[in-house]
């Protein structure tokens, strides 16, 4: 008990730190570049074309909670939205049946996955890598070159722009411009606060930071490690199959390379927000800003001037280097403390 | 049988059979496999061609890459994700230092041995970052390697202002070709001097030792006088020096760079590579012998698969197939129930036998 206390203020601990960096970066943008900051849309672009990001990364983060890591996400979105591009353009399906689709794919994927992990005790790194593999290379297979959907109920789904009121700009001719979100911000969003309340407030949620924390004591706490273990990448590959759906949503497009690097983008997204790969720590909520926080330093990055490609990626590295010896410095003076 | 049994247990057991089994499936449907021919190349030398050739030449930076991979592994528990970025870096240094400034440079700017040495200390440098954050700072290595994984190929770019030099020099290509008069391309028998290297090293100085102890039991390791923070961070820095000599090979064959493209997902072939020579990535014993015929054993399935016209894209779906197998194959828990099925079949004969 008192361990599991222990590891919850460590959660509010990181969660905290993320918070206020996001916050004072957003306001130093704001400060420091003006213009494209000061506007609500700014923000609001940051969510949709990040949606598909967080919801894969809330994924993530369950799984390094529970002590894994599922690096086969980025390879599902790119096959779920291949998948659901060849049958709307080439098989006349409909929007109903590609969502089938894209939970189908996701769902198998966590299922396998699932299975050889938690219950054939296999290496999730060897396991979810092998998965990558297996759907970039399916993607290929289902169809090899990129195109664009043409289908006319899903381009009308993906024009979809939800107004949010009182947020709009004046744009440069003077007129009024409505900030808008996509829909794919709302399914992300209902993600975010449905899994912050099944970590927070369900037995499954709390026994996945049990299980991550010390598995020993878990399995002494009466709690069925393997199904707990099952249940997170279960979750895991039905959350990628989401993410691809709403990735598919956003782009409209079918093509192998969708999506490369998105894994890492999520655990980067979910190491900034505070989860800890080791287990047993980790916030939804902060994986949440983790994310905003990574697209936020790329947007500063690029309209601060620094065009050349190579500054984002080495700007993201740095900031996950800076996080991760905060987090070990922290921990580290913690344990120093309670020892004490 | 009790021989049998001990042979299955044996970890050099499942590299080597997965290796017999790929042979006998490509001399099955294809007896031509194993054709190797003499021929000669466009500067008149002798050339042995042949998949078995290809898979020798081309294993090489994997067999090379899974040494130092495989020392991390056992004494961190934990596996380096930046290799292809890291080598991304080196053979951009080494570019950078053999053109100089000028991309097109006619002439060497200084002997290869010395842009070999500096993109060796560059790249043990990059090794000694991660060895740092994973030793001293208590950092997982799969995520602190990330950091370098992630700005790797942005920097090796950036060390050659995004341009691609190009070495036009004759006796840089030998690294990765044929040297004139031998028949044999080079890489393998760059391969095979590392391996005498990491074998001598293994036999004559406590390496291996300590870095099974550190991995075993870190604390034990510690009270018995060993200091576990500077071995993990010295297998990091070896596996930098790895990761130079592949670049070095990687490099010489093209004579030019690709930055995004060059040693792509080579990562995760040499992790697959210490995996399947049934070395625990969660750390501990290792067996550097079966983890480098692992490593020919994933370029004998790359070689086969794109002998049968496999695209390269669609590989690693069955690349991936494959390795679901083997690693299901070998896993605990799955090999005890098997010898729990042998056994209940072998009791089941005896007492039937003496009934």
């Amino acid at each position: 008990m008192k361990n599991k206390l222990k590891n919850l203020s460590d959660t509010n601990l990181l969660l905290l730190i993320t918070i206020v960096v996001f916050f004072v970066m957003y306001l130093c943008a704001m400060i420091f570049l003006g213009s494209g900051f000061l506007k609500a849309q700014t923000f609001f672009n940051i969510l949709n074309a990040n949606a598909a990001l967080i919801i894969v990364s809330v994924g993530m983060s369950l799984v390094m909670i529970t002590g894994g890591i599922d690096i086969s996400v980025g390879g599902v979105v790119a096959l779920v939205s291949m998948s659901c591009a060849v049958y709307l353009d080439y098989h006349d399906g409909n929007i109903f049946g590609s969502v089938l689709i894209a939970l189908a794919i996701g769902l198998a994927f966590g299922l396998v996955q699932g299975f050889l992990i938690a219950y054939l005790d296999i290496q999730p790194f060897i396991v979810t890598l092998a998965g990558m593999f297996f759907a970039r290379g399916m993607t290929t297979i289902v169809h090899t070159n990129p195109f664009n959907v043409a289908n006319e109920t899903f381009v009308a789904l993906k024009d979809t722009r939800i107004v949010v009121p009182f947020m709009g700009s004046v744009n440069k001719l003077g007129k009024y411009v409505d900030a808008y979100i996509q829909i794919g911000v709302v399914v992300a969003l209902l993600v975010v606060i449905f899994f912050f309340c099944l970590l927070r407030w369900t037995k499954l949620g709390r026994s996945f930071y049990a299980v991550g924390g010390n598995t020993q004591s878990a399995l002494m706490l009466g709690i069925n490690v393997k199904r707990t273990k099952f249940i997170s990448y279960l979750l895991s590959g039905l959350l990628a199959g989401i993410g691809g759906y709403v990735y598919f949503l956003y782009v409209g497009s079918g093509a192998a390379s969708h999506a490369s690097g998105m894994e890492m983008n999520a655990i980067a997204s979910s190491i900034i927000g505070g989860t800890m790969l080791t287990g047993g720590v980790g916030n939804i909520l902060g994986t949440l800003f983790g994310v905003l926080s990574l697209s936020t330093i790329k947007n500063i990055v690029s309209s601060a001037g620094l065009g050349e490609a190579w500054w984002t990626n080495i700007t993201i590295a740095a900031m996950l280097c800076i996080f991760l010896l905060v987090q070990s410095v922290v921990i580290a003076r913690k344990k120093r403390a309670a020892r004490k | 049988m009790q021989k049998i049994t001990k042979l299955f247990k044996n970890q050099i057991f499942i590299p080597i059979a997965a290796l017999l089994l790929l042979a006998v499936f490509n001399l099955i449907c294809d007896p031509s496999f194993y054709k190797i021919t003499l021929g000669y190349n466009s500067a008149g030398d002798p050339v042995l061609s042949g998949y078995l050739i290809t898979i020798l030449d081309y294993g090489s930076e994997l067999a090379i890459l899974a040494i130092g991979m495989t020392l991390v592994t056992a004494a961190t528990g934990g596996q380096d994700i930046s290799v292809g970025s890291a080598i991304a870096i080196a053979g951009s240094v080494m570019l950078r230092m053999l053109c100089g400034s000028n991309s097109r440079a006619e002439t060497l700017q200084m002997p290869i041995i010395a842009a070999f040495l500096i993109a060796c200390v560059v790249a043990m440098v990059f090794g000694a970052f991660n060895g740092i954050l994973v030793a001293y700072f208590k950092i997982q290595p799969m995520v602190a390697t990330l950091i370098l994984y992630t700005a790797g190929r942005s920097i090796a770019a950036w060390i050659n202002n995004n341009e691609l030099p190009i070495v036009n020099d004759v006796s840089f290509t030998y690294f990765g070709g044929f040297i004139p008069g031998i028949p044999i391309p080079t890489p393998f028998f760059i391969a095979l001097a590392c391996m005498l290297i990491i074998a001598l090293v293994l036999k004559f100085t406590t390496l291996g030792l300590y870095t099974q102890a550190v991995g075993i039991n870190e604390s034990s390791a510690r009270l018995n006088g060993l200091n576990p923070k500077f071995v993990k961070f010295l297998t990091f820095v070896i596996l930098g020096l790895c990761v130079a000599v592949a670049a070095l090979i990687k490099v010489s064959r093209l004579s030019t760079i690709n930055y995004s493209v060059i040693a792509k997902d080579i990562e995760m072939d040499a992790i697959l590579a210490v995996a399947l020579g049934g070395n625990a990535l969660s750390g501990g014993k290792f067996n550097m012998t079966a983890s480098i015929i692992g490593a020919y054993v994933i370029q004998f399935l790359t070689t086969t698969l794109y002998k049968f016209n496999v695209q390269s894209d669609a590989l690693s779906a069955y690349k991936a197939v494959v390795v679901i197998i083997l690693v299901v194959m070998s896993a605990p828990t799955v090999r005890k129930k098997m010898s729990d099925l042998a056994k209940k079949f072998n009791t089941g004969k005896t007492a039937k036998e003496v009934a």
